[in-house]
């Protein structure tokens, strides 16, 4: 991912250390402490310092890159607001982690899906090769001059950033030639004094949140095309807004994001081979959501399953939710919360919820809970 | 205010200050020094308020503004990004805020920005409280002034707690240059700001504002109160270089606290209170001793 972000030519990059993001931000370091990325790095005090660093970078016309994961991203979700409202393309790699309390390390990710209403482009890699595609891809889009938004790139925690995968880092003149370097419409100059950031009173609030929504709107066409022109110049189709594993005919085909795809993607080709007719819809662009796309994929399906590894606590999973509003009456969709705080997802966990999403409806069904550590009032459950 | 002050349109008149307020004129002053060649961050407050709504700005340099606490971030990305383009040459970074998003909330970014050395002269709108929301207690507050959230009342003499030494905090960064200075003197402020903006690397001036709504003072007072701050002693203009006290002006026969109390609101309880009043004056004695201003 740092290989990634170099090859991008970042000139500022500004981020926090924490776990599982730490060692982007280490190689980064090490790649300008070696001369072979010409950029300068600041080492903020904290989060909320490495968002407002890059948002005073990007608006001073240099392209610029921070990483984050789980409290690092909620501290900087105040400055994450501001970034898309003022329209900087500043890129942020998250590195998924659960929220505290209780504090835990591990992989959910319940941190991106906090701030996605933050107006950022939000894209779920499946592996380290999606992440590189998509840190590279995703920089065209959110710098085109129409569009100027923010975009992150969401990467499971230990699960991808500590994953050892073998992976096909593109070449600096490829890139070079995929991306041009960055000539924002507007900046901080004195030559051309503008000033950023005004006071948006109720005359003019609404409209720019208008224009983001959009705009947003817009880059639901544009990762088709730009996907196509990535692989047409590199040979993969990852940045996309979604991906139809096996769904044609499938009649139970479960939603989810991230990692965890592959492994269902394992357990669809095992019930494929017994006659099952089980597919995956995997979404790559949670913002913007590409609500037609995925009421076209699930034409076929009678039951829905969609995993979340993250919840809106008191309501349902966020994916869930987005999905049930976009699909028809007839068919039968359940929701899933799995994974959080890196609660292992095994081929069984997903065969248990393919089986659960034919049974009866479920909004909202918490898989693998060890009933024996839950309070007594709740074990029956 | 002297005409030279009007000339480089930095920053001009039609935003929505309030009649007399001292910030403005301060801010003024700072950018009419500092010059076209200037790029200005922002904390929220009063000054972005009253110089930035939609679709209008006071400023004729290029500046942004994005949160309460985070203008000393933000200008440390600006800084960065002109050295990674080689344009840092000639190019003045001026971060600003008012005294609750320097001394409270946005503490931890202006030490980050001032322990990372970033070129950049870090301004603070001394008008002691939370204007902006209505005239609450913030760190800066002067002992015993009465705020919304430390009024006086019978049980009660107003803020309870000194003056956060900002001016000392940033100079025990060890940085080249950390002061302060006040509207009772536009030649002062000037001549701070083109001191600062010689030295290259982190500096902080810190500028005393006299706000009439929140002190309850005369408008057309503001550069007398404020000219009082300082002959009471109660506001020390003092230099520090690489973190020593090198310059304080001097005051020989310091005016007792009530001559600058007695013209405002926000210290009316302390008049009719002798005991009140003799605490206040020592806060006055203490400053004239510690800072060396006789
Ligand atoms: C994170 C956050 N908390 C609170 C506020 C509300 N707020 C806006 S300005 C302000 C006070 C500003 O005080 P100061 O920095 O002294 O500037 P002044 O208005 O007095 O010039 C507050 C509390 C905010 N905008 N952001
Ligand atoms: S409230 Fe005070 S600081 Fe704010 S504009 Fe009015 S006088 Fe100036
Ligand atoms: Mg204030």
């Amino acid at each position: 991912m740092a290989q990634a972000a170099k090859l991008c030519r970042p000139g500022v990059i500004a981020a926090y250390p924490i776990t599982p993001q730490t060692h982007i931000v280490e190689n980064l370091s090490q790649f300008i402490a070696d001369g072979e990325l010409d950029a300068k790095s600041v080492n903020v005090e904290s989060e909320h310092s490495a968002a407002s660093c890059v948002l005073g970078s990007q608006a001073a016309g240099v392209r610029s890159f921070t990483c984050s994961s789980s409290q690092g991203l909620i501290l900087m979700s105040e400055v994450l607001f501001c970034i898309a409202g003022m329209r900087l393309p500043v890129m942020l790699v998250c590195a998924n982690r659960a929220l505290s309390a209780p504090i835990n390390i591990w992989n959910d990710q319940q941190d991106s899906i906090a701030v996605r209403d933050a107006g950022w482009i939000q894209l779920y890699a499946e592996n380290n090769q999606e992440a590189v595609d998509l840190i590279i891809a995703s920089h065209k889009i959110a710098e085109d001059p129409k569009v100027m938004l923010p975009a992150m790139v969401c990467v499971d925690g230990f699960i991808l950033t500590h994953g050892m995968e073998v992976v096909d880092i593109p070449e600096q003149k490829d890139v070079d030639e995929f991306l041009p370097p960055y000539n924002p419409p507007y900046k901080l100059d004195p030559k051309n004094p503008m000033s950023f950031g005004l006071l948006g009173t109720p005359d003019v609030y609404l409209e720019t949140r208008y224009a983001i929504q959009k705009t947003l709107g817009d880059v639901l066409k544009m990762i088709p095309t730009v996907g196509k022109e990535y692989q047409d110049k590199f040979g993969r189709d990852s940045l996309r807004l979604i991906e139809e594993y096996k769904t044609d005919d499938a009649e139970t085909i479960l939603i989810a994001m991230g990692s965890v795809c592959g492994t269902i993607k394992d357990v669809v080709d095992s019930q494929r081979k017994q006659g099952k007719k089980v597919g995956l819809l995997k979404i790559v662009s949670y913002r913007p959501f590409p609500k037609q796309a995925i009421k076209k994929a699930l034409d076929s399906a009678k039951n829905i399953g969609v995993i979340d590894k993250d919840i809106s606590l008191g309501s349902d999973g966020a994916l869930y939710s987005e999905v049930k509003s976009v699909i028809s009456s007839d068919k039968k969709i359940s929701g899933f919360i799995a994974g959080l705080g890196g609660r292992d997802i095994k081929a069984k966990t997903v065969e248990e919820i393919i089986n659960l999403s034919e049974k009866e409806e479920n909004s909202c069904r918490f898989i693998d809970l060890n009933k024996n550590i839950l309070w007594e009032e709740f074990k029956t459950i | 205010m002297k005409k030279e002050h009007f000339q480089e349109n930095c920053y001009v008149s039609g935003h929505t200050a309030c009649a007399g307020c001292g910030q403005s004129m301060a801010v003024r002053i700072v950018m009419n020094t500092a010059g076209k060649d200037t790029i200005a961050s922002n904390a929220t407050g009063c000054l972005e308020v009253f110089s930035s709504k939609a679709p209008e700005s006071a400023f004729g340099v290029p500046w942004i503004h994005s949160l309460f606490e985070n203008s000393a971030a933000v200008a440390s990305g600006v800084e960065t990004a002109l050295v990674h383009q080689g344009k840092k040459e000639g190019i003045n970074v001026i971060a600003q805020a008012g005294d609750g998003g320097t001394a409270d909330i946005g503490l931890q970014a202006l030490s980050g920005m001032l322990e990372r050395g970033h070129d950049v002269l870090f301004v603070c709108y001394d008008n002691e409280a939370y204007m902006n929301t209505g005239i609450q207690r913030s760190g800066s507050t002067p002992f015993s002034a009465s705020t919304t959230t430390s009024p006086s009342g019978k049980h009660s003499t107003g803020n309870p707690r000194p003056k956060k030494p900002m001016v000392e905090i940033c100079a025990a960064h060890h940085i080249p240059y950390s002061a302060t200075s006040s509207i009772a003197n536009p030649k002062d402020i000037e001549i701070k700001v083109k001191k600062a903006l010689k030295i290259k690397g982190p500096k902080y001036l810190q500028i005393h504002v006299p706000c009439p709504l929140g002190w309850r003072s005369d408008p057309s007072q503001s550069i007398d109160v404020a000219k009082k701050a300082v002959e009471t002693g109660l506001y020390p203009i003092v230099e520090y270089e690489y973190g020593k006290l090198t310059k304080s002006r001097k005051i020989s026969s310091p005016k007792p606290v009530s001559e600058y109390l007695k013209l405002q609101g926000r210290f009316r309880h302390l008049l009719k209170d002798a005991k009140a009043l003799a605490e206040v004056q020592q806060v006055a004695d203490k400053n004239i001793e510690y800072y060396g201003l006789k």
